[in-house]
């Protein structure tokens, strides 16, 4: 696995409250076996309502780092949400707050999603708008925001934060090892014998 | 000394395999439910590893999000559809792990299948990728949604990395007045608490009206926590849990289900147990709540009118104003008496045979309205059967209804049935969102079962306590 320390791009401003899942990727394209092709439908039905919605707009073609509101990712579970906007391009998401699992699949891509408090998530969107192609960087390492000659701290659980920047974000690996002990693990829980020993 | 740990912390600590330096636990997973939407390219990364399913009889597979409501023959008219089918038969066959599939009479959405199965056990881990795994939750299990890596992880050790949350006992104390369901009774939560007012908790719910209420409400209950923010919530197992258990097909047997009722007893929460937060709601000031907006948290008591942007927070003020327009809504205005042009009775939140007992109740006698297209889908091939046993089917075709085959039909409307253009749905799901129901612009009004039916008899969002028996108003 990579690791992943610091995500720098130009920016893609989104400052809604409340995104959930089925708006960053419809359920009908849930039908599917591979996450190919995701990444084209993306906010395609509010895109579709909205000419100005900055996924469609020129300006942000080549952003990669999302900017949003409250409660980012909320409702569905499916990771066909972070896949999509990672296979459109976008390589971060800096949010007022996400919802869990979502933050977790994003995570588990490789994907950091950090947190930044309102009044300098709208300094932020205000300074892309201004210039698309203002450089906003994500650095885990110091757990910091930068853009031109700004410098934030912004928050991530220190549990994400470790796994991505030591490239063990994958889990599975981790999990694997543990093997003996998962036996041990099974066999103490009552339900997995039956109750024989209660 | 007594043990002040609650529930939910007790079955974490009894499931915990070791801890992480980052801080993460490894957690045991006693259940893992799959079904076709979320598990494919599960199966693809164990391939892509050469990894097996450590514990393949751990893990039970359904159909349900893609499922016809209408004709299942095989091959699907969707294409795509079939593509999935195919790919969960294949990878449930060549992994081992048990599939009910629409030929089995217990296929059915997989929230409403682990409970009826007795699959869903208190003192158990159990999870699915599907957010509203959370159902399962109401009989004091830690039940939790993923996201398809995580069915990998699930699949390949039995296990997840999981950072341990806080935990929020929410008491709802008195009782429900007449006329107010279950399902009132979360979205009353929600609007209070918000939809992210459980990021990073466990919601307990916990007090009377709980305790009165059957498992299949409080299985409507739990399934919303996550319309509330909250990955898991979760009630404490009493006799009415043991009670619902016994006898079901996967449940304990003889005296290993006395050991296990006695074993998930000592699992509930103690009077003197601590928590990270505690909310109290008086149950007797619910109203029959409808939602008016785009997430479950904009809701309001049926008699009372929308908010207005002159009195809400600065911070709710920029989503009403986008709710109000995309519903095309008034501030102010009086969510009674708002047409409707679909009514949808079913998804896990409400289609168990209570929740179509209670809608069937104010269809009886009386007819659809003109031009309201209506869905009654049963939450499985079981309760299809023995709502037709009992009737309830007659009394939904005599009232005009469209009684369908089981599935998650308009709730996520990933299957043919969905939305048109702009039409207004009154729906018992759990989702209010933008497009959920399969029109990108379609509207949703998320209420209870008895208030859907209400709805779609009169035409329009009706308070239902003016339609029930004087026995029950």
């Amino acid at each position: 696995m990579q690791t992943v320390q610091q995500v720098t791009g130009s920016g893609v401003p989104l400052l809604l409250d409340d995104i959930d899942t089925d708006r960053i990727i419809p359920a009908r394209y849930l039908r599917c076996v591979t996450f190919d092709g995701l990444g084209e439908h993306a906010f395609e039905d509010d895109r579709k309502q909205d000419a100005s919605h900055p996924f469609d707009d020129a300006r942000f073609a080549n952003g990669s780092v999302l900017v949003s509101g409250r409660n980012f990712g909320c409702g569905s579970s499916r990771e066909h949400a972070p896949q999509s906007l990672n296979r459109w391009g976008i390589n971060a998401v800096i949010a007022e707050s996400f919802a869990e699992i979502f933050f977790g699949n994003c995570t588990a891509l490789g994907i950091p999603a950090v947190c930044l408090a309102r009044p300098e998530l709208e300094k932020l969107s205000a300074a892309i708008s201004d210039d698309p192609q203002l450089e906003v960087t994500v650095d885990l390492d110091e757990k910091q925001v930068r853009y031109s000659d700004a410098s934030v701290a912004c928050e991530i659980p220190e549990s994400a934060r470790v796994s991505l920047v030591t490239g063990e974000y994958d889990f599975l690996a981790q999990l694997l090892d543990g093997k003996s002990q998962i036996e041990q693990t099974a066999a103490s829980l009552p339900y997995m014998t039956n109750f024989a020993g209660e | 000394m007594t043990d002040r740990r609650n529930l939910f912390n007790k079955v974490w600590d009894l499931h915990a395999v070791r801890e992480f330096s980052s801080g993460q636990t490894q957690l045991f997973i006693g259940r893992h439910l799959i079904h076709e939407v979320t598990s494919p390219q599960a199966f693809q990364m164990l391939r892509d590893r050469g990894l097996t399913v450590l514990y393949p009889e751990r893990t039970l597979a359904t159909v349900d999000h893609i499922i016809p409501t209408g004709s299942q023959a095989r091959p699907f008219a969707d294409g795509l559809a079939e593509e999935m089918m195919s790919a969960i038969e294949k990878n449930c066959d060549e992994f081992g792990v048990t599939l009910l599939n629409i030929d089995d009479d217990r296929q059915g959405i997989v929230h409403v299948v682990g409970p009826e199965q007795g699959v869903t056990q208190p003192g158990i881990t159990l999870v699915c990728g599907d957010s509203h795994t959370s159902t399962h939750g109401a009989f004091g299990a830690i039940a939790l949604g993923i996201g398809t890596s995580q069915v990998a992880h699930v699949l390949a050790t039995q296990t997840l990395a999981l950072n341990r949350p806080k935990v929020r006992r929410v008491e709802v104390t008195g009782e429900l007045r007449p006329g107010v369901f279950a399902k009132d009774v979360i979205l009353h939560i929600i609007r209070h608490l918000g939809v992210q007012g459980g990021v990073g908790f466990a919601y307990e719910f916990a007090g009377p009206v709980f305790d009165a209420m059957t498992m299949e409400q409080r299985m409507t209950v739990c399934n919303m926590a996550i319309e509330g923010g909250a990955r898991c919530g979760y009630i404490n197992p009493d006799e009415t849990t043991v009670e619902y258990l016994r006898g079901k097909p996967m449940s304990p047997e003889g005296d290993a289900f006395e050991k296990a009722a006695k074993w998930w007893g000592s699992l509930a929460s103690g009077s003197d147990a601590d928590f990270d937060d505690h909310v109290t709601f008086d149950g007797s000031s619910i109203e029959p709540t409808v939602t008016w907006g785009i997430n479950p948290g904009q809701s309001v008591g049926v008699n009372e009118p929308l908010p207005t942007l002159a009195e809400v927070s600065d911070d709710d003020r920029v989503g009403i104003a986008e709710a109000l327009e995309f519903m095309e809504l008034q501030e102010n205005q009086a969510i009674k008496g708002v047409k409707i042009d679909v009514a949808f009775i079913g998804s896990c939140t409400n289609s168990r045979i209570s929740d179509l007992r209670e809608a069937a109740e104010i269809a009886k006698g009386r007819q659809v309205a003109d031009g309201v297209r209506t869905f009654v889908v049963p939450g499985s091939q079981l309760i299809a059967k023995q709502a037709e046993e009992e009737g309830l089917d007659k009394i939904f075709t005599d009232a005009g209804f469209d009684w369908r085959a089981a599935g998650c039909s308009m709730c996520l409307a990933m299957n043919p049935d969905k939305l048109q253009g702009r039409e207004i749905c009154a729906s018992t799901s759990n989702r209010n969102f933008k497009g959920r129901q399969g029109s990108p612009t379609g509207r949703t009004l998320l209420m209870s079962p008895a208030m859907a039916a209400a709805a779609a008899v009169t035409g329009c969002v009706t308070d239902v306590r003016e339609m029930l028996e004087p026995a029950h108003a």
